[in-house]
């Protein structure tokens, strides 16, 4: 009796001391997180001369030049270029992967199997190898769509609209960009869906059909609305994997359609190099993550263990 | 009538899976044929499609006895192995240390996952700062400890120990977040019986969790692996697989070789060797962890 007495006090005392440890533990992760990302931020507001001098690290006099700069640097457009890729990709892959996931999870048909573990295989495509071909299927798709135009003596003659700048529109990289971000979500999203339409109860949706409703009808009306918080996980990883691209991008994209990623490196290889407005497109690229992070960092980690713990 | 609604029900599958079919054949399957295509051809930057020349296996031979393949992969390896063991070792610690729930860690949580949601972009520039030979802060530091300013991007040795730094710091949180989900799952009555039963920390954490958690070991690692072998962009920016070929990993070869070197044709017979070590890996993943398994309709 006495000797339990004395392991409950004593596996007190350590409760206390690792408690303290755990928490000591994590503020120095913390810090070591989030550091680097201050000392961007901090950077992005100091002048190449402060950024230069050893003895102003922490103290310094805040400028928004470096933002003003930067503005003025065509960010806005590249700003603007990114949010279109992202968003477009981002609500492409959620209906196309929601679609694909209902069919996976829900009917039965030939194939099903090989076409799901092909969308497993499908997700280890490295951009590096899709980029080569990229490149030089669009630029082909180019010449393909200008011969086709000249072949075709109604199109070649039609000045309004001109047919040869319709072309070069749908050979925009930003079109490319936002179909092959979409094929790279789509593994991802399809099989993060199946796992939430399955704790959907199918008799939902019979109940459905034995109301006279279509299958299209069931879709739309039951499952897409019962989907949607398997939809924002989904949507938060798909738009951080097209916002963030950068290979497939710098391929792509030429001066007037490049993405935030490829615009800031131009910033590089100047002469001498600006780490101020590096530092401040940096800065606004991290942003969108960021916050995205902080409101929905639950959802988030549930994405990110799924595949390794469930599995 | 069965059979016809069977029939019906089929039809509208495959429409419901029609527009991912379309999605994955422009956007993955048409480029990869290609690839696999061109790695037989020969075909320089700027010519078009129709100029490519075959030239059999030719690429294939002079991939087998390329030194610079042969680096490329061994830096990969090199670079894979010491992430993964570092990565692997502090995240272990990490979630056992802090395995036991406590209030406020779902803002440390949050915090953790920081660096894995900022563009990699992002990340290799702030570090390329950070490591910067005349202004950064890491020889800010070490000067103020006495121990003398480094070229860190700047010598092939430090700059590996650079981007494995970077990498430590980008991907460790990962390892941790699903280490700690994988131990926090664990069955408790199996950790309350061998606590019953007298074991103490050393023997519970070896013993009993740590073979517990071995499938989400190996998966986790695994899907590490991949990445190592997919990313290129914190190493793009940083060192730009310099300086020699010191840190050049297989996916920037890839890309140097393509637009750089301008050799299309046989960037992409790289390109198609790295494909086959991905499908070996993907497909052991998916043996390991097969997510389709849970409800054996697959």
């Amino acid at each position: 009796m006495a000797a339990m007495t004395k392991r409950v006090d004593l596996s007190g005392m350590r409760t206390d001391r690792s408690t303290f440890l755990q928490y000591l533990a994590l503020f120095v992760l913390a810090f070591i997180s989030l550091a680097p990302i201050i000392v961007m931020i901090m950077t992005s507001f100091k002048t190449q001369v402060d950024i230069m001098s050893s003895d102003s690290m922490w103290i310094f006099q805040p400028t928004m030049d470096n933002y003003s700069h930067v503005f003025e640097a065509k960010f806005g457009l590249f700003l603007q270029n990114s949010i279109v890729v992202a968003l477009s990709s981002t609500v492409l892959s959620l209906l196309v992967s929601g679609m694909a996931a209902y069919a996976l999870a829900r009917l039965e048909f030939p194939g099903k199997s090989p076409f799901a573990y092909f969308t497993l295989i499908i997700r280890m495509v490295p951009p590096a190898v899709l980029a080569i071909p990229i490149f030089i299927l669009w630029l082909n798709w180019e010449l393909f769509l200008f011969d086709l135009i000249d072949a075709t003596p109604f199109l070649y003659e039609l000045e309004n609209p001109d047919p040869y700048l319709f072309a070069e529109g749908l050979v925009d990289g930003r079109i490319g960009l936002i179909l092959f971000y979409t094929a790279l979500n789509l593994p991802f999203a399809i099989w993060l869906l199946i796992g939430f339409l399955r704790q959907i109860p199918a008799e939902i949706e019979e109940a459905a059909i034995v109301d006279g409703a279509s299958q299209w009808q069931v879709f739309t009306r039951v499952i897409f609305p019962l989907m949607r918080p398997g939809m924002a996980v989904a949507a938060i990883f798909t738009f951080r994997i097209s916002w963030n691209e950068f290979l497939l991008a710098l391929v792509l994209t030429d001066r007037n359609t490049r993405t935030l990623p490829v615009g800031i490196t131009l910033f590089l290889t100047e002469q001498g190099v600006q780490w101020g407005r590096i530092m401040a497109m940096g800065t606004l690229i991290v942003i969108p993550p960021l916050l995205l992070t902080f409101v929905a960092a639950r959802q988030i980690i549930a994405g990110m263990t799924a595949g390794a713990v469930k599995g | 009538m069965h059979s016809s609604l069977r029939i019906r029900q089929i039809r509208i599958a495959y429409l419901f899976l029609l527009p991912a079919i379309i999605v994955f054949v422009l956007g993955l399957i048409v480029p990869l044929i290609n690839t696999l295509e061109l790695s037989f051809n020969e075909l320089s930057m700027g010519s078009p499609w129709d100029e490519r020349e075959f030239i059999n296996l030719e690429n294939y031979q002079r991939m087998f006895s390329d030194p610079g393949v042969q680096t490329s992969v061994g830096v990969t390896l090199r670079f894979a192995a010491f992430v993964l063991i570092a990565e692997l070792v502090i995240g272990l610690a990490l979630a056992l240390l802090l395995e036991k729930p406590i209030r406020g860690a779902a803002i440390f949580r949050t915090i953790f996952i920081l660096p894995l949601m900022v563009s990699p972009v992002a990340v290799g520039l702030i570090w390329r700062y950070l490591l910067d030979g005349r202004i950064g802060l890491v020889n800010f530091y070490l000067n103020q400890i006495g121990i003398p300013s480094q070229t860190w991007l700047g010598e092939p040795g430090l700059a590996f120990f650079s981007i494995v730094i970077t990498d430590i710091w980008q991907w460790t949180p990962f390892i941790f977040i699903i280490l700690l989900a994988g131990l926090q799952a664990l069955p408790s009555e199996v950790l309350e019986a061998s606590r019953i039963d007298g074991a103490n920390w050393w023997q519970m954490t070896f013993l009993i969790k740590l073979p517990m958690l071995r499938s989400i070991l190996l998966v986790t690692v695994l899907m590490r692996l991949i990445d190592v072998f997919r990313a290129l962009e914190v190493i793009f920016i940083l060192t730009f697989g310099g300086p020699g070929r010191s840190t050049q990993v297989l996916s920037l070869h890839i890309y140097k070789t393509a637009f750089t070197s301008q050799a299309l044709g046989y960037a992409s017979t790289i390109a198609v060797m790295l494909m086959f070590i991905m499908l070996i890996l993907s497909m052991v993943l998916m043996v390991i962890s097969n997510p389709f398994k849970e409800k054996s309709d697959f």
